[in-house]
């Protein structure tokens, strides 16, 4: 018998949530037919078909789409509303099954569960029942499935906050620990999980700063309650799940003293990013003196200029220290 | 405390009304204009949604008038303008404008802090008059929307050009020498008489369009370039759902006072965007299938770049298109947008709408005809 064959696109929150889908569907016996790696191909796809005021991964989403439509029997794009308490994801999350219906013609049937933890975190387990209706009607099955997804995120998540990068977790990839000769740094890189693990659309930001002796911190590598304690020093809430993360890590690196330099990388078109990298700065800029650049990612960003501003960046950390003669952090 | 806040169209009438009916010191900023614009788009992040930077510019434009509280509303994601109140406090703060910023919200720590709010700039009023005061300013919201709309049946009507837009006009500048919900409602009612009287030509049958979109650029008339007024004056008869009374019940009366909301749009909406994502994505896409349903030659969207609700919109517009046969013009401002570009793309679709008309009349005499 032909096994159902479920197109899940390696874009948005694939580079959070891909652990629980995989495990989840194998256990129902269901057969997950996942997208390239981000290519040329893939992003120029998703450019000229999506709207152009579209954020750049939104329209990477949809070329995602596109190259794995024709050969699946359903299309995993479930709609996030919110994944935490009084919180939101994105307004395009919210909208995003509707988006790519209207956008892309002749799909397969889409699996466009809503998932609200908004209001509480039980729904999650609805929106598992609800998926996992689409397979087995044996409620149980789904139940166990569910748990043992949530066995592997959990898995996911720990190897990440030990420092690992969730892309590299996700491909499997082992990282020799080289030597450099130059002293180690810390640098914070800030930004979506779908920006920061892309290497396609970021041009290898990650490994480029790695190269360079750089040890990388993001924000899935702070943990929860660090991230609690530090945004209540705000007058409002921050709404956005991604945003209070962001903006409490990054009080988080203010604070501790092994950061050698914060980077936000940011996507063009992105309404959130717009307001978390300003406060950001602005944070930063009022309590620290250290070394903090935002870079921009769209279609056309040449990664030549990338390539300088990184390098500029990293020399002037080094040149700093040079200076005041004590490198503080070895890594 | 010398009170302020932000433009966004009519508002600052219905603001007027409930800062004069509590006593307020207040100062109106100068109606938008180029220069609140630059300020904003200075000071502001680069990527900001425009109403955003017009605010900014506002408080400035107020500040150098003396204002040194800023009144404003808030919001509970998922839309940026929840946010607008803490960015603006950081950026005024960051760029040495010494600012209060008080939210009128229900906040995370619930009434008795919004009550606290309310009395630190309505000082010690009991709850029996800030009711009332509410309740006025409400019907001085209504009654300004019901105006307007008067406005969007005259223009096209008008036998003598430029007559309606005179009388709106000269309302606008009247009502800040007035004072008091009861005074501007009595200016409402005589700017009403004054258009009702207009000579119309009553036989017309203008070409209909609905305008939908993000909220403060549908509503505010220096932003959308006083779209309004151009497409009544070429003679088009508009319709917008987007008002100021909507807005001011959904973000600051909702949470005290019950009100019934018209949802039909969610109804209209469902079968191409399924749940509320933030800002009125929802309703521009409801409406605009309420629009076409309703029988309008065409819709147009108006919104902010970056605006990402909007965009989500944008996405789905075409499929009502078809599914619908209505033209849709989408129009996106930002800081740059050129007046000649917009005004010939409004033009261009004026035009297709009208050559759509013919044609179904064309095709209807021939019906009639009998071949
Ligand atoms: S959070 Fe930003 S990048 Fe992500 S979908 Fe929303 S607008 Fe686009
Ligand atoms: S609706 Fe659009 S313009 Fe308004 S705050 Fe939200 S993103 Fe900005």
């Amino acid at each position: 018998m032909n096994t159902t064959k479920v197109g899940i696109p390696r874009a948005l929150f694939y580079y959070q949530y891909y652990p629980i889908w995989k495990t989840f569907f194998e256990e129902l016996g269901v057969e997950i037919v996942l997208s390239d790696h981000t290519t040329k191909s893939i992003m120029d796809d998703g450019s000229k078909t999506c709207i152009d005021e579209a954020c750049l991964p939104i329209k990477i989403f949809h070329g995602h789409v596109m190259s794995i439509k024709d050969k699946v029997d359903y299309l995993f794009i479930p709609r996030f509303t919110s994944v935490s308490k009084k919180e939101y994801v994105c307004p395009k999350f919210g909208g995003l099954p509707d988006m790519v219906r209207h956008t892309l013609k002749d799909l397969p049937p889409v699996i466009d569960t809503e998932v609200n933890l908004r209001k509480s975190g039980k729904n999650a387990l609805k929106a598992a029942y609800e998926v996992g209706g689409f397979f087995t009607k044996d409620r149980n099955k789904i139940k166990r499935a569910y748990k043992k997804a949530l066995e592997s995120y959990r898995e996911f998540r720990e190897k990440v906050k030990k420092g690992v990068l969730p892309c590299d977790i996700l491909d499997k990839k082992l990282r020799k620990v080289k030597k450099y000769d130059v002293p180690n740094l810390n640098i914070a890189v800030i930004g979506h999980g779908y920006n920061l693990y892309d290497r396609y659309a970021n041009m290898n930001l990650l490994d480029k700063l790695i190269d360079m002796g750089a040890t990388i911190i993001t924000v899935d590598m702070v943990d929860g309650e660090t991230i609690k304690k530090h945004v209540k020093v705000l007058p409002k809430r921050l709404f956005w799940n991604f945003g209070r993360k962001a903006v409490g890590s990054s009080l988080h690196f203010l604070e501790r003293d092994d950061i050698d330099g914060i980077i936000y990388l940011m996507a063009f078109g992105c309404g959130i990013d717009a307001f978390i990298s300003d406060l950001i700065e602005r944070k930063i800029r009022r309590n620290k003196d250290i070394p903090f650049i935002v870079l921009n990612l769209d279609e056309h960003s040449g990664e030549a200029g990338m390539d300088t501003r990184l390098e500029a960046f990293i020399d002037m950390i080094r040149w700093r220290y040079g200076n005041e003669g004590n490198v503080s952090a070895y890594g | 405390m010398k009170v302020t806040f932000p433009h966004m169209g009519n508002t600052y009438i219905v603001a007027k009304a409930l800062l004069d009916d509590a006593g307020v010191d207040y100062i109106i900023p100068p109606y938008n204009n180029k220069r609140a614009l630059e300020i904003g788009t200075k000071i502001a992040p680069e990527m900001a949604c425009l109403p955003l930077k017009i605010n900014l510019g506002n408080y400035i434009q107020a500040y150098e008038k003396g204002a040194d509280t800023i009144l404003t509303t808030g919001g509970r994601g998922p839309c940026r303008f929840g946010y607008y109140c803490e960015m603006s406090r950081e950026i005024l703060n960051d760029n040495g404008f010494n600012m209060d910023v008080i939210t009128l919200e229900v906040p995370q720590d619930g009434f008795t802090e919004l009550l606290k709010r309310i009395r630190k700039v309505a000082g010690s009023l009991n709850a029996f008059k800030i009711l009332k005061i509410i309740k006025n300013t409400t019907i001085v919201a209504k009654r300004v929307d019901e105006l307007e709309r008067l406005t969007y049946k005259i223009r096209p009507r008008e036998i003598r050009k430029g007559s309606t837009d005179k009388i709106y006009n000269e309302f606008q500048k009247k009502v800040r020498d007035v004072k008091g919900s009861s005074q501007i409602l009595k200016l409402v009612e005589v700017t009403k008489s004054r258009l009702l009287r207009l000579e119309i030509d009553k036989d017309y049958k203008p070409l209909r369009v609905g305008i939908v979109g993000e909220i403060y650029t549908t509503i505010d008339p220096f932003s959308n370039f006083y779209i309004e007024s151009i497409l009544g004056n070429m003679g088009i008869e508009v319709d917008r759902t987007n008002t100021v009374s909507g807005w001011i019940i959904e973000h600051m009366l909702k949470a005290i006072v019950p009100f019934k909301k018209d949802i039909r749009y969610k109804e209209a909406a469902k079968p191409y965007l399924g749940t509320m994502i933030g800002g009125h994505a929802q309703e521009t896409v409801g409406n605009t299938v309420l629009y076409a349903k309703g029988g309008y030659d065409g819709v147009v969207q108006i919104y902010p770049l970056t605006c990402m609700p909007e965009i989500v919109a944008e996405s789905i517009l075409p499929a009502i298109e078809r599914d619908y046969n209505i033209p849709i013009l989408t129009l996106i401002i930002d800081e740059m947008t050129g007046e000649a570009g917009y005004l010939t793309r409004i033009e261009a679709f004026v035009d297709l709408l009208k050559r759509r008309r013919e044609r179904a009349e064309i095709e209807q005499n021939f019906a009639l005809s009998g071949n």
